[in-house]
């Protein structure tokens, strides 16, 4: 089973080293599995590498890599899905994970390590059978306090906002069961949708692929009843239909195995009880039949004059969310564009929904080598010219229109205020492209 | 359904187990336990008096002990701790002399589940599971009907671990297999999209493995595998492998548009795979994937370019009907290669088929011209022969330059190949026309070579069980090399390696080609030398008969083809046929005909995950006897082989 398990820094220094089974080499694998990854050929996958009867697997998150080595043929899968959930864990217990995270926490992590894995076999990873065993407090860099709110982001998601602005509500740690039990009574439930869309160059939509997800983080106490009621005409697979009109429509549906599913057949209820820490809650994803218009349409123009090689990029951009609606403020203040790497580049700070925006961009190409009379008009765009793709971020909107429409807790706290409920919802880009 | 009241009941019934008058009063006791039971079959939540319960477990009152065995088993999902208890009074009755009271022991603790097992207890039972053989169909379905929930399970490792054990265990039942397969397209699909690179791979390589079973079965989803401009590379070119295998009738149009578009990509190699990609497609939709092809060349990128003119060259030779297209798109091309790949496929090109390209002779020539600061052997190499081959289809053009080449290569060339290919040549033209003719007029194409390099569908079988583990994720042919170091580790300094043929020359020893020609005297079959099949005679035969005979022979690592080529013919039997050295699946393909006239055609297999050799032999008359004798010369050839290079 697993051998060794190390996190290293981006840079690829050991933050964490493991050996479960002492079984294969010291500490100097980490060294060599970095080693490895930074000569690896471009066409090879750095996933699984190999070096003698050793295998490293690696799940890259947060810009830390966390690595196991294992010197027997076993399911990618499974090791996969320990990783990421290694690092939801860590990110419970310690606070956003990050390379000072870790560093300060270095007890509570091997003490975790301890507790999830024995000689190489995984023993749990469930949160409620953890909190019994992990005593060391975790070392928080910034006291949290309410003010933050302001500018809670997502946790977990990697969207264009967190980059911008790192949330800290939903990302500190949570306390063990010692400490004061006042302030942790909150919850966060976000719906995150990831947009990828193709539109062919005459305007014709040849792919739209939604993937969502209802994630949960839960500072309530452990075991806590809480119900979440889903939009009632929210409809799975082609065939199912709900309310009237045209519904909300996905293909597919997969939910944590912890859910109570008795009320979602009648009414959309999901029940749970969920442990403390985070939690995906549903996936869902939709293909093709997108019933909601798209957030935008991107009309690209483009005329080249090959004799004097300047090329005419004229881009109109259509919002076609409804007025109220207000995509998120972007890395800019301000509007910029550039050239850079070969790409144009169109920074837009916010567009108000059913706007439309215009830029114009002229460029000087320099013309290319060989006889200019190559049979084409002047006129058409080279055929070199890529495809216009679009990075943004959609608070409050989901684009397959699901939405959660209450949030019930059975927990009634001692004395206490009504525990804090936060709902979110958010699209973002994943891929949004527009062939020239 | 619990009803109110339930609490007083059970706070009553709670009292009345404890106290002692009653615990000490056999029938009274008993009646309290009956009411217990009686109140948990109408649906009441008795759980509450479980403690009790446990403690009126110890009693010699074996019809009391049967009651309280009875509740514990409803309740102890729901207690698991307080169930523990109970094992110690369950193990005591375990020894006990009274035979009913051991059964009825035994029986409580095998129904008593307690703990549900989290996803890694599910994967790893799953894995276990792969050991078991169920001993009747009906065991087999009932296990499979067990475990179905677990192929909806939330977890991308509990959903394949349970897939591979359907694949395992249904290896008999192939729509079986496939139905699995259908129903794991879900999940599969869903991995692919998902926001963890890592496992989008994975979840890729695996869709990679079912499509050579199953080409059309992620066809309809091929939106699926386009790549967005953010994935790694890594990522890409996998999705850019697997939009090639699915391509078909109803998606080649939009996917090759996707391809088309990957072509002009900011990344250089991830521009060449996708040429690359619409050149593997070209076999099967040739006239679109010219057509994007030349279109591509007028970019005048260099590294378009270059991969260009090796697909066109590779395309050629496999697809004879768009040589017209491919001559006409190659004038102009030679200013935007460079490098070696590309240039010896120019010049091949203009070689083989410089009749039809009127610039052929001027292109050559500039090519001459520069060869002193030519830095790559192999270009010079391929320059000779097609201006050899072009001196025989336009001579006058070609005569002057073709001198100045034979003279700088043997005069002046330091590469002692490149001299001497110059030698060689200028010593044929010196023995006549005709000869040179005969020598270097080939074949211009070949579209068997495609059959021969079609991996053919593999049975699901053949991979099921390398489903859910590594092997995948490396290939099967980085998977095979990692396999034999280690191999090599574990038993290495044991076995001394004993002192091999170099495998330098296709060099039969002399002993072993003694032991193979003594063969055809040794049976009664007598195989007449010099038979002369074509491949077009062959392939219709082979596709008309049945298969007579398959067996496998061991078979291990590398080896040379020509060396089993010659090997064959001192046995005559002709190769038809051959892949070249190294490739997977290595195919080949054999003719012989006995002294009645009776046909033996032959196909040998090499696929990579296997360490042995496919024979399928076909007989054009039926006689198992001369079949048999036949075999048995196949199998000493090959044994033979096998022994020279190990």
């Amino acid at each position: 089973m697993i051998s060794q398990f190390f996190i290293l820094s981006s840079k690829g220094d050991p933050l964490i080293y493991k050996d479960f089974r002492g079984d294969s080499g010291g500490r100097d694998v980490a060294e060599l599995f970095y080693r490895k990854l930074t000569g690896l050929p471009g066409d090879e996958s750095p996933v699984v590498m190999h070096h003698e009867g050793r295998h490293f697997i690696h799940i890259r998150h947060s810009g830390l890599y966390l690595v196991v080595t294992t010197s027997e043929n076993v399911s990618p899968f499974g090791l996969l899905e320990l990783l990421s959930r290694l690092a939801t864990l860590l990110g419970d217990y310690c606070g956003a994970l990050g390379e000072g995270t870790i560093s300060r926490n270095v007890a509570v992590v091997y003490e975790l390590l301890d507790e999830v894995l024995d000689y190489g076999y995984v023993q749990t990873t469930s949160m409620e059978m953890l909190r019994n065993f992990i005593q060391t407090e975790a070392v928080v860099s910034k006291p949290f306090s309410l003010f933050d709110l302001s500018s809670v982001g997502l946790f977990g998601a990697e969207t264009q906002q967190s980059k911008v602005a790192p949330s800290s509500a939903a990302s500190r740690p949570i306390l063990s069961s010692r400490s004061d039990q006042s302030q942790k009574n909150e919850v966060f439930l976000d719906v995150v949708e990831r947009l990828s869309v193709l539109i062919a160059s005459n305007g014709s939509l040849l792919k739209v692929d939604v993937q969502g997800e209802i994630r949960l983080k839960s500072f309530l106490p452990s075991g806590s009843e809480m119900r979440i009621g889903l939009t009632e005409e929210f409809c799975v697979g082609k065939s199912e239909l709900r309310g009237y009109g045209p519904g909300i429509r996905v293909d597919e549906v997969s939910f944590h195995s912890s859910v109570n599913l008795d009320e979602f057949e009648s009414h959309r209820i999901i029940r749970l009880q969920p442990p403390q820490g985070e939690l995906t809650v549903m996936r869902y994803q939709l293909s093709d039949d997108l019933l909601s218009p798209l957030p935008f349409r991107l009309f690209p123009s483009v005329q080249w004059d090959r004799g004097s090689g300047r090329l005419q990029v004229y881009l109109k951009l259509r919002c076609d969310l409804p007025l109220k609606s207000l995509s998120q403020e972007l890395s800019s203040p301000e509007q910029k564009a550039e050239l850079a790497e070969g790409a144009l580049r169109w920074d837009l700070p916010r567009v108000q929904g059913g706007s439309q925006l215009s830029g114009l961009f002229q460029m000087d190409v320099p013309r290319p080598p060989g006889p200019p009379s190559h049979g084409l008009s002047t006129s058409a765009p080279p055929l070199g010219l890529g495809p216009a793709s679009l990075s943004f971020e959609l608070p409050r909107h989901t684009c397959s229109g699901l939405q959660v429409r209450f949030l019930r807790l059975a927990f009634r706290p001692c004395g206490n205020a009504n525990p804090h409920k936060w709902v979110r919802h958010l699209s973002h880009s994943d891929a949004y492209v527009i062939r020239i | 359904m619990p009803y109110l009241g339930s609490e007083d009941v059970v706070k009553e019934l709670k009292k009345a187990l404890c106290n002692p008058h009653i615990q000490a009063d056999r029938l009274r006791y008993r009646n309290v336990i009956q009411r217990v039971i009686r109140y948990m079959t109408q649906g009441l939540d008795m759980s509450g008096v479980f403690m009790e319960m446990v403690k009126a477990s110890a009693t010699v009152d074996i019809v009391q002990k049967k009651l309280v065995y009875l509740y514990m088993c409803t309740y102890a999902p729901l207690k698991p701790d307080l169930a523990l208890l109970a094992i110690n009074t369950l193990c005591k009755d375990c020894s006990d002399p009274n035979p009913m009271v051991r059964g009825l022991a035994l029986r409580s603790m095998c129904s008593l589940r307690m703990s549900k097992l989290d996803q890694w207890g599910q994967a790893e039972v799953l894995n276990f599971l792969l050991r078991y053989q169920p001993r009747s169909e009906e065991e087999l379905f009932d296990i499979l009907n067990l475990l179905d929930s677990f192929l909806k399970s939330g977890s991308p490792g509990v959903v394949m671990g349970a897939t591979k054990l359907f694949l395992i265990l249904a290896k008999k039942f192939p729509h079986v297999q496939t139905d699995v397969l259908v129903r794991v397209k879900g999940p599969l699909l869903a991995a692919c999209s998902s926001e963890s690179r890592e496992l989008c791979f994975v979840a890729l390589c695996h869709v990679r493995q079912i499509l050579h079973s199953l080409p059309g079965h992620f066809s309809s989803h091929y939106k699926k595998f386009f790549c967005s401009y953010s994935e790694p590379h890594y990522i890409k070119l996998q999705k850019v492998e697997v939009l090639c295998e699915l391509v078909n009738d109803e998606n080649v149009q939009q996917v090759l548009e996707e391809l088309r578009g990957y072509c002009t990509d900011v990344s250089a190699d991830f521009a060449q795979a996708a040429i690359f990609a619409i050149g593997g497609i070209a076999r099967t939709y040739t006239d679109q994937c010219v057509q994007i092809l030349t279109e591509l060349l007028g970019l005048r990128q260099e590294h378009i370019t270059t991969v260009v003119v090796q697909t066109f060259r590779d395309l050629v030779w496999l697809c004879p009907q768009c040589t017209e297209a491919v001559c006409q798109a190659l004038p102009g091309c030679e200013e935007n290669i460079q490098d070696s790949e590309g240039k010896q496929a120019l010049i091949w090109l203009l070689g083989v088929h410089g009749e039809r390209i009127p610039n052929a002779p001027y292109v050559l020539e500039d090519f001459v011209e520069n060869v002193k600061s030519e830095t790559f052997p192999a270009v010079k190499m391929e320059l000779l022969t097609a201006l050899m081959r072009l001196f025989l289809s336009r001579p006058a053009e070609c005569q002057d330059m073709l001198g100045r080449l034979l003279y700088y290569c043997i005069e002046e060339e330091k590469d002692m190949a490149v001299r001497d290919r110059g030698l060689f040549y200028y010593r044929l033209l010196l023995v006549g026309i005709d000869e040179v003719k005969r020598i270097l007029c080939s074949p211009k194409s070949d579209p068997t070579l495609g059959l021969l390099e079609d991996p053919a569908e593999r049975p699901v079988n053949s991979w099921a069980s390398d489903f859910n583990t590594l092997v995948p994720v490396y290939g099967k042919s980085r998977w095979a090399t990692i396999s034999k170091c280690q191999g090599a580790e574990r038993c290495g300094p044991e076995l001394p390696k004993t002192p091999s043929f170099t495998a330098s020359g296709p060099l039969i020893p002399e002993e072993n080609k003694e032991r193979v020609q003594e063969l055809p005297d040794s049976g009664a079959l007598m195989l007449v030398p010099n038979l002369q099949l074509t491949a077009d005679y062959f392939e219709k035969t082979w596709l008309s008969l049945k298969v007579a005979h398959q067996q496998v022979l061991p078979w291990q690592g590398e080896f040379h083809p020509d060396t089993l080529q010659m090997a064959l013919q001192v046995v005559n039997i002709q190769t038809i046929a051959m892949s070249r050295a190294g490739a997977r699946p290595w195919k080949a393909y054999l003719s012989a005909q006995d002294d009645t006239g009776c046909l033996f055609l032959t196909e040998l297999l090499l696929t990579s995950e296997n360490s042995e050799m496919q024979i399928s032999v076909k007989q054009n008359e039926t006689r198992t006897e001369t079949l048999n004798s036949f075999i048995s010369v196949l199998e000493t050839v090959i044994g033979t082989i096998e022994e020279i290079k190990s």
